[in-house]
């Protein structure tokens, strides 16, 4: 569905985006992560072909951009960082222009009431009435500017953040819509800084660190079990006993194991007697996946950036900038 | 996209209320006039006005020649320097073109609504200042109409804008600035033809503008620079020693449109004021193409 080659975009002399080879695949729920600054709404623009690459090549739908860019757009529903529309006009009046404004098809005109209603109604908007969107809330506007992306029903759906502003319930209502789109065949391409989110709902992630890709991968295999389990006991003088060298960590009566079959483990470490409060095998989070592979976001400075591959350098900064990002795994 | 634009441009209250301002000149020196009974002796003040005492109905040429210099001019600056820039700083822009609504397409509709605009607001002016013009300063009650000679030049200095005019410094006591009476019919036709050519004469400004509207994200910032190139323009064509580039500055011809008055009418400086704004037009909105089809769209 999206393709990039050596995507590179320049500023300048700042580097926005550099050598990103993205590839996203139909029917995927795929997150773009990143700190900020890393160049996440740059490569989006660049996607809808609204900033031009400085080399590198782009492919939508199997058409290239920007030169074939109108072909593609009419099948893209498109959240680019925040919502926007005319705040003197209703949400709806919103909705119809900007349908009104771009190409249709046959009877599109004549649809655009019903699809404008329907696309309202499946961001939670449907009771919506005709005050000007001067006058929404922020969650309001967000759901908006979701509405203002499904209206042609597009096969695929690039959003910049969309749960920007939303309150728990409203994330929640659209990571629903986002599945449920997304069952129904439309690929859904993110972005966004929230790790539980994508965590939540995508099935595989990229991850952008100062304009570099330096992951991509299915969410699945990124998370897979690492080898270790970890296991909970009121007596752990015991269970370190039982399991002989194979504890790798010893946190009160909390233990990191190594084994490979949890259930195996826990037939061992009932033999032996040894009461287990709760045993499971260890996923990294993807917390602890992102970190390990970005620097500092760009709005820190002070900082000394990461290698990617995670050799973050654990001394104190020298001249007393913000701490160090910490590696967190402290196990692995 | 065209019919978006002027959508959007009816249920902008911005576009009334400035359409209400400009209408509303007229009429508050109308009112002036009528209770006073005192009319800008001729060769000072507006065109037209020293007339209007006489012939209401002649007040629609006097009301354009007040707003022409600097209400039009502001209005049509702002609505066309918001065009571009005002999309680009609401964050409407990049939704429109990810829509996608074609660069050049987008363009072109913001300038057919920028003309729709200066239309509709030079309509107004006359269809509203007819009205005062007849209903205050009364139809006409002389058979002639007095236009003083040399008292066309409005607010421009009289070596500016009226340098071939044979006719203004032989006006008489007649209808037409020339001498010949008018029918109303004549009358009609020529107010017609006035308000072409002051609707064409804002199209400079209008073109200027938009370059600038493609240029900044600030709709306030290409406004004024559209009407810092114009107040510029106003000062050269004053200038005697400029008289080389005169030609060629966008309101040399601005007051062409008082030749629509004379019997016959004059048509050199109305052609060469046509011709002008063409020029205008075409130059910046190619260098507004030129520029808003290349442009990252970072906002």
């Amino acid at each position: 569905m999206i393709t990039t080659t050596n995507l590179t975009k320049r500023f300048g002399r700042v580097e926005a985006v550099r050598e990103v080879s993205l590839d996203v695949r139909e029917g995927d729920r795929y997150g773009l992560l990143g700190p900020n600054g890393s160049g996440k709404s740059t490569l989006v623009r660049m996607l809808l072909g609204l900033v031009y690459a400085t080399s590198g090549s782009i492919s939508v739908l199997g058409e290239p951009i920007p030169r074939h860019v109108s072909r593609v757009l009419p099948e893209i529903g498109a959240l680019i960082e925040e919502p926007a529309a005319y705040p003197h006009l209703s949400g709806r009046a919103n909705l119809r222009l900007l349908d009104a404004a771009g190409p249709g098809w046959h009877g599109s005109g004549r649809t655009r009431r019903r699809r404008v209603d329907e696309a309202l109604e499946q961001v939670g908007l449907a009771g919506i009435d005709r005050r000007p969107v001067r006058a929404y809330s922020l969650g309001m506007r967000q759901r908006l500017g979701l509405a203002a992306a499904l209206v042609r029903r597009p096969r695929l759906l690039i959003l910049d953040e969309p749960t920007n502003g939303l309150d728990p319930r409203g994330i929640r209502d659209i990571r629903d819509l986002l599945i449920s789109l997304n069952d129904a065949g439309v690929t859904v391409f993110l972005s966004s800084h929230l790790l539980p989110e994508v965590s939540a709902l995508c099935t595989r992630i990229g991850v952008l660190d100062s304009g570099a890709l330096v992951l991509q991968d299915e969410l699945a295999a990124l998370q897979k079990p690492t080898g270790r389990v970890l296991v909970s006991t009121d007596d752990p003088e015991r269970a370190v006993a039982a399991l002989d060298g194979l504890v790798e960590r010893r946190d009160g009566a909390d233990l990191v194991v190594r084994s490979p079959d949890p259930a195996a483990l826990n037939a061992r470490l009932v033999a032996a007697g040894v009461p287990v409060r709760s045993l499971v095998a260890q996923r990294r989070s993807l917390e602890e996946i992102v970190l390990e592979v970005t620097g500092a976001g760009s709005d820190q400075f002070g900082v000394p950036a990461a290698t990617p591959g995670g050799t973050t350098p654990l001394d104190p900064p020298e001249h007393g900038g913000l701490p160090a990002p910490h590696n967190p795994r402290d196990i692995s | 996209m065209i019919a978006v634009e002027l959508f959007k441009l009816v249920r902008r209250l911005r576009t009334w209320i400035s359409i209400a301002l400009i209408c509303a000149l007229p009429l508050v020196v109308a009112i002036f006039i009528a209770v006073t009974h005192l009319a800008p002796p001729p060769g000072q003040g507006s065109a037209f006005l020293s007339a209007v005492l006489d012939d209401g109905q002649l007040y629609p040429a006097a009301a354009l020649a007040l707003v022409l210099p600097v209400f039009l001019p502001v209005a049509v600056a702002v609505v066309a320097g918001d065009s571009i820039a005002g999309e680009a700083s609401s964050g409407t822009l990049r939704y429109l073109l990810a829509r996608p609504v074609g660069r050049t397409r987008l363009l072109v509709a913001k300038l057919v609504a920028v003309i729709a605009f200066t239309v509709l607001t030079v309509v107004a002016v006359t269809v509203t200042s007819y009205a005062t013009g007849v209903l205050i300063l009364g139809p006409s009650r002389a058979a002639a109409v007095g236009v003083p000679p040399g008292g066309l030049s409005g607010s421009i200095a009289p070596g500016a804008g009226g340098a071939p005019t044979a006719g203004l410094s032989a006006g008489a006591a007649i209808t037409s600035l020339s001498g010949a009476p008018l029918t109303t019919l004549d009358l009609v036709e020529r107010v017609l033809g006035a308000m072409a050519f002051i609707t064409v004469s804002m199209l400079g400004v209008a073109a200027i503008a938009l370059f600038l509207s493609t240029v900044t994200d600030s709709a306030i910032g290409a406004a004024m620079g559209s009407l810092a190139a114009l107040v510029a323009s106003e000062v050269l064509v004053t200038l005697n020693s400029a008289t080389a580039i005169q030609p060629y500055l966008p309101t040399r011809y601005w007051l062409a449109w008082i030749d629509f008055f004379r019997q016959p009418i004059f048509w050199r400086d109305i052609q060469r004021g046509f011709g002008i704004q063409a020029v205008y037009v075409v130059v910046f909105l190619a260098a507004a193409w030129a520029n808003f089809a290349t442009r990252d769209i970072t906002t």
